[in-house]
């Protein structure tokens, strides 16, 4: 077979494309593996160190925090259980408007549509007081419902399922409805299997929309029982030295080498869906 | 009452269209009928009521002693045969055909032993475990009537099922049709725009035109006795020959022949229609055609030439003759076989 110079700058593009990617991880991989001091002194390291072990043992059995007892698995986990709700719900409610307003062709459909769109321009960052205050008010702050149900709904992801299920030609839902289902039927044994995919990446990006999240949880805890994972990530791993505060860099190498794990799971879980959903052309 | 009633049904569309036009129609048990015109006509839109799928404006419909216009299209239990087929994407083929029954709270033996039967009879078994998208236009076609039939309703309804297969496999698949419904003899509506299909399907027919019902009849009795204008040249192929003419006291002139002792007391400017296979060759016939295109159908030739100033004028020959271009033929009426329309109205004044 001929290589024909387009292909060799093509995959020259797409190599450069895959070490942008990797070479940062690679990076803290490889300086998670070394002492501190001599990263502290020398920088960041390409290669492998010996202290693997103990820097990750350290990472996740060290227990911080003022009171002394959070431990890093217990930041993932609970990171893990805020992504996930926020994941599964900002899904199936999203879905489900979406399903309201393209089928249920009532008047307003479309404003409320657009209402729904505008949202986008008030990110939570910028709501972030009176959300507080309702949080509050409910009493839900220092629990997992605070942290999640402030961020379950989706323009974003209402937008997306709203536009998939326009493309659904109308003789599906006529045959259905003549086959016998109702809406919520319709729904579930067709719309759910049809936007597979779509679903699949939603609650990818969901997640990582989730578990990335700083700020609101941030406000939102007091307990360090509910820390998460970005919040530990600037609040632990410093030592003294001197009276001056010196972060504990390998570890926080390992830290967030750990924090990446969820969601590599989540994605590598779902891109079997994912994928499958791109190649069958089910039409 | 029949089976199926419709009484003046009215579509109006919330734009304002007005699709069809106080039909009444009736429909016995076990009836294949046709709805057969051009496109835009309506057709859909009246069967599209009759499943549910529309709502009524205006009128009643009937089904097997019950009114359904306020019935939800799921509770009316017809089955209905799309354009597209509109085979469910997701589910393989047995699905396809068992989601109809599973709504209905059928138990899983008693599905299987349906969808098994539905598919033996359709020739499908073999595909049971496939997804429409591996299946040919035929196939799909297949299911799309396993659908219907095994759920044995009260009526089938089909919308041009068969236009988006070629040619051969259209003939093959009405000629299954026709047979599929003879033996299950379930109460069937068949649109379609093709006049040829039309005829070879119904046991009735009714030839819309704007929303209207022009003629309801075996496809025999429309093709001998056209009602209107409309009917004459959409049913029958290749068209009829249309002439101006003018009727005066029984008797008809056209450009350059008479015709006398015409059984019609009509008189003023009328539109004469003539069959191309009800000419024959003669000597000093009525008519002299010059030929200008001769297509060889093999059994026949369909012969197209000129008559004075009238283009495009059909003669359907024996195919055992050999005519030419720029051959000048002589042409006779079979005896009575023309058609005579009011230019105005397009009502048979004949
Ligand atoms: N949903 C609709 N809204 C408005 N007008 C429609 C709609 N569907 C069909 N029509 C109009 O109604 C008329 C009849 O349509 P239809 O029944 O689909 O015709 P046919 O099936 O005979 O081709 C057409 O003029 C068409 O434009
Ligand atoms: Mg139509």
């Amino acid at each position: 077979m001929k290589i024909k110079p387009l292909q060799i700058v093509a995959h020259i593009i797409l190599i450069i494309g895959v070490l942008l990617m990797v070479l940062p991880i690679w990076i803290s991989f490889a300086s998670s593996t070394h002492e501190n001091v001599s990263i502290l002194t020398e920088g960041m390291r390409f290669t492998l160190g010996d202290q693997f072990s103990r820097n990750y043992n350290e990472v996740l059995n060290e227990k911080g925090g003022w009171s002394e007892e959070v431990t890093a698995a217990k930041m993932f986990i609970n990171s893990f259980i805020m992504a996930l709700g926020i994941a599964t719900l900002k899904v199936a409610i999203s879905a489900m408007s979406a399903y309201a307003l393209v089928y249920y062709r009532f008047k307003l459909a479309v404003p409320i549509f657009w209402l729904i769109f505008i949202t986008l321009l008030v990110p939570l960052e910028v709501r972030i007081f009176p959300s507080y205050k309702i949080v509050s008010d409910l009493g839900l702050t220092n629990s997992y419902t605070g942290l999640i149900l402030p961020l379950v709904a989706s323009a974003t992801a209402t937008f997306f399922f709203r536009q998939f299920y326009k493309t659904i030609p109308d003789e599906l839902l006529e045959s259905a409805k003549l086959d016998g289902a109702n809406a919520w039927s319709f729904f579930i044994d067709f719309l759910v299997p049809l936007s597979k995919t779509m679903i699949a990446a939603m609650f990818i990006f969901m997640f990582v929309y989730g578990y990335s999240q700083y700020l609101w949880p941030l406000i939102m805890t007091t307990a360090e029982e509910y820390w998460t994972v970005v919040m530990g990530m600037k609040i632990i791993y410093t030592e003294s030295y001197e009276g001056v505060a010196l972060p504990r860099t390998a570890e926080r190498f390992a830290y967030i080498i750990l924090s990446m794990i969820p969601p590599v799971l989540v994605v590598v879980f779902l891109q079997k869906w994912f994928i499958k959903g791109l190649i069958q052309t089910e039409k | 009452m029949s089976f199926l009633d419709l009484k003046n049904v009215t579509k109006i569309y919330p734009n304002g269209t007005k699709a069809v036009h106080e039909t009444s129609l009736s429909i016995n048990e076990g009836e294949f009928m046709v709805f057969v015109g051009p496109s835009g006509c309506g057709k859909s839109t009246l069967l599209r009521m009759v499943a549910g799928l529309e709502d009524i404006t205006e009128g009643d419909i009937n089904l097997d002693g019950q009114l359904i216009n306020e019935v939800d299209p799921s509770e009316r239990d017809v089955a209905m045969v799309f354009q597209n087929y509109a085979l469910y994407p997701h589910m393989n083929v047995y699905n396809n055909l068992a989601y109809g029954l599973k709504n209905r709270g059928i138990d899983k033996e008693t599905i299987e032993q349906k969808v098994n039967d539905a598919a033996k009879l359709l020739q499908i078994s073999d595909f049971l475990q496939r997804k429409p998208s591996m299946l040919s236009g035929g196939q799909r076609q297949r299911v799309a009537m396993g659908r219907a039939i095994v759920r044995n309703p009260k009526i089938f309804l089909f919308d041009e099922p068969l236009s988006n297969l070629d040619a051969k496999l259209r003939i093959q698949m009405r000629l299954e049709i026709k047979k599929l419904q003879q033996k299950v003899g379930v109460t069937s509506i068949f649109v379609t725009h093709d006049q040829v299909e039309a005829m070879t399907l119904a046991d009735r027919l009714a030839v819309i035109n704007d929303g209207i019902i022009e003629q309801l009849g075996t496809p025999i009795e429309i093709y001998n006795n056209p009602k209107s204008l409309f009917v004459a040249g959409f049913i029958g192929s290749p068209q009829m020959n249309f002439l101006d003419a003018n009727l005066n006291n029984k008797t008809l002139s056209a450009e350059n022949f008479e015709i006398k002792n015409i059984e019609s007391d009509y008189n003023g400017e009328v539109t004469l229609g003539i069959r191309p296979e009800h000419l024959i060759e003669t000597e000093n016939g009525l008519i002299n055609l010059k030929v200008e295109l001769v297509e060889q159908l093999g059994s026949d030739n369909l012969v197209y030439g000129q008559i004075k100033n009238i283009k495009d004028f059909c003669y359907r020959s024996p195919g055992n003759q050999t005519i030419k271009k720029g051959d000048n033929l002589s042409l006779n009426i079979e005896e009575n076989k023309y058609y005579i329309f009011d230019k105005s109205t397009g009502k048979r004044v004949n």
